[in-house]
């Protein structure tokens, strides 16, 4: 009976929660009909936003995945002075709110920022540009790919890593042909992460972006301005595409669950 | 730095991860952070004061904190209800719900905002129902409330559910030959357990709602002294260049978030030891 009530009650309020939101986005993005919904998203500002939004993902990913599989190593397999300090560095992020951290940049990179003050004479302007947001989004995701792999390479250990060398494999050989294949599922599913976080982000990169239109306004951003602008279909048709890459990453999730080795936590 | 004792370091690319970690921890983290402590440097603790101290910083504080404690709220209750379902039961649809927890934290905050509102504002199918009730959610307390509700609900689950999945069956079998009743087998041998594992969600559920501000700005209406929550006080400052006001808020928001998490990991700490030594 209690069994019974409790489904009930976590059913429910995940229904009323979580499932029909995601519903009245789509509601609303279809309410005129297929033409509107696609001459929303083929709107050229709209289409802009949406590249500007994969061109700053594409430049954060590689850097956050040689950021994370680095950091991860030196912590996994080393004992180093200031360790720890690594450790709860990489993890500051995730208690840093997002109008916060994108202050934080505005402050140190911004042309009243020491940083960029002194950058601003040889022409470099780091903020309210693409530059801006690509590092507000390296540091919301900062976490993401590290906190994937490290307890794989805790839990492999560094046995075959050390037999390899004793065969007489350098560094790259290593990494190469053991770390990789061991860290290779996790590495997935950070990248997935780190992925949908970047092309969603929306409070730090308000911020910094600057938000001229069709230049650089992100995705998010451009759901905002349309919504404000009382163009309602039109921000509910962009929100689906960024709703559809979230079911996707929620199904990449569970591929990797399935058909991955067990996570290690 | 002196360069590290000679430690046993066998395996090759120690300097080179090391560098990579440091460089980009310092400008991506570091220097942003202390970019925000230089600004709060410079201003004296008479202004600091005179910003949090005026009416608007504080309403706005208190909106904040108030809704995020509710939300909170609901979530230790609806977080254990979750976690248990999901690691005690093996029902059909239970792989489903178990996505479903995750789906919050997947979706961008933006895009939650303006579902939310979808719902709950009077054309919407929630709002509308309300509305015939003479309730209103949208662009009132109530509305900031759900939207922290709808970001921090994973948070409150995932902290609670290894835990669950770790109490020992045994003990419930054995408190049920010994004849304890329902509410004492929940509160003593189900409960007691696992209050350090609810307190960490309850905790990272309350850090992650005060911070919160894309969800929760399409539905709060945002008028100042009623339902302007902190993160957009310090965006109107600084579209105001009023960056020393911008910067102290911020600082506070900050400052209240580490303490807290601070908080939560001594006190889960301390609370696992007192329970081992009580078991």
């Amino acid at each position: 009976m209690a069994r019974i009530l409790l489904i009930l009650l976590a059913t429910l309020f995940l229904a009323l929660m979580v499932v029909l939101p995601v519903v009245a986005i789509f509601h609303r993005a279809f309410a005129e009909g297929w033409g509107t919904y696609l001459a929303s998203i083929l709107d050229p500002e709209t289409l802009a936003a949406i590249r500007l939004t994969v061109i700053a993902a594409l430049i954060v990913l590689p850097l956050n995945i040689v950021f994370g599989v680095a950091s991860a190593w030196v912590i996994a397999r080393y004992r180093f002075p200031g360790r720890r300090a690594l450790l709860v560095l990489v993890e500051l992020p995730f208690a840093v709110s997002p109008i916060v951290a994108g202050l934080c940049f505005l402050l140190i990179y911004g042309a009243y920022g020491p940083v960029g003050a002194a950058l601003e004479p040889f022409g470099v302007q780091l903020m309210f540009n693409l530059t801006g947001i690509v590092l507000v989004s390296l540091f919301v995701t900062c976490p993401f790919v590290m906190r994937e792999i490290l307890p794989v390479l805790m839990v492999t250990g560094e046995d075959e890593e050390k037999a390899a060398l004793t065969l007489g494999a350098n560094g790259w050989q290593i990494f190469r042909h053991v770390v990789l294949p061991n860290i290779s599922w996790g590495l997935a599913y950070g990248t997935v992460l780190t992925m949908a976080r970047a092309m969603g982000e929306f409070g730090a990169v308000s911020v910094v972006s600057g938000a001229i239109r069709g230049q650089t306004m992100t995705l998010p951003l451009q759901i905002e301005l349309l919504y404000n602008d009382y163009n309602a279909t039109g921000a509910f048709a962009a929100a689906t595409v960024l709703t559809g890459l979230a079911l996707v990453t929620l199904a990449l999730r569970g591929l990797l669950e399935r058909f991955g080795p067990r996570r290690a936590h | 730095m002196r360069a590290a004792r000679p430690a046993p370091h066998i395996l090759p690319g120690f300097s080179l991860s090391l560098g990579i970690s440091v460089l980009f921890l310092c400008l991506i983290v570091l220097l942003p952070i202390s970019g925000l402590l230089w600004q709060l440097g410079g201003l004296g603790w008479s202004d600091y004061l005179q910003v949090m101290g005026s009416e608007r910083v504080l309403t706005a504080l208190r909106v904040t904190v108030t809704a995020a404690a509710a939300a909170t709220l609901v979530n230790g209750v609806f977080g254990l209800i979750l976690a248990w379902v999901l690691s005690r039961y093996r029902f059909a649809g239970r792989g489903v719900l178990d996505a479903l927890v995750d789906l919050p934290f997947a979706l961008p905050t933006a895009v939650a905002g303006i579902a939310l509102v979808a719902l709950y504002d009077k054309s919407g199918w929630v709002g509308g129902l309300l509305d015939h009730l003479g309730l209103q959610v949208a662009y009132t307390w109530w509305g900031i409330v759900i939207a922290m509700i709808f970001t921090s609900i994973p948070f409150a689950v995932r902290a609670i559910q290894p835990a669950i999945e770790e109490l020992d069956a045994a003990e419930e079998a054995a408190a049920l030959t010994l004849g304890a009743s329902p509410s004492q087998r929940f509160r003593l041998v189900i409960l007691r357990p696992l209050l350090p594992s609810i307190l960490t969600g309850v905790g990272l559920s309350f850090v992650r709602s005060l911070g919160e501000f894309g969800a929760v700005i399409f539905i709060a209406g945002n008028l100042p002294y009623k339902t302007e929550i902190a993160s957009l006080l310090i965006l109107i400052r600084l579209d105001e260049f009023d960056y020393p006001a911008a910067a102290a808020i911020a600082g506070t928001l900050m400052a209240a978030s580490l303490l807290l998490l601070a908080a939560i990991n001594i006190a889960q700490t301390r609370l696992q030891a007192y329970l081992r030594t009580e078991a």
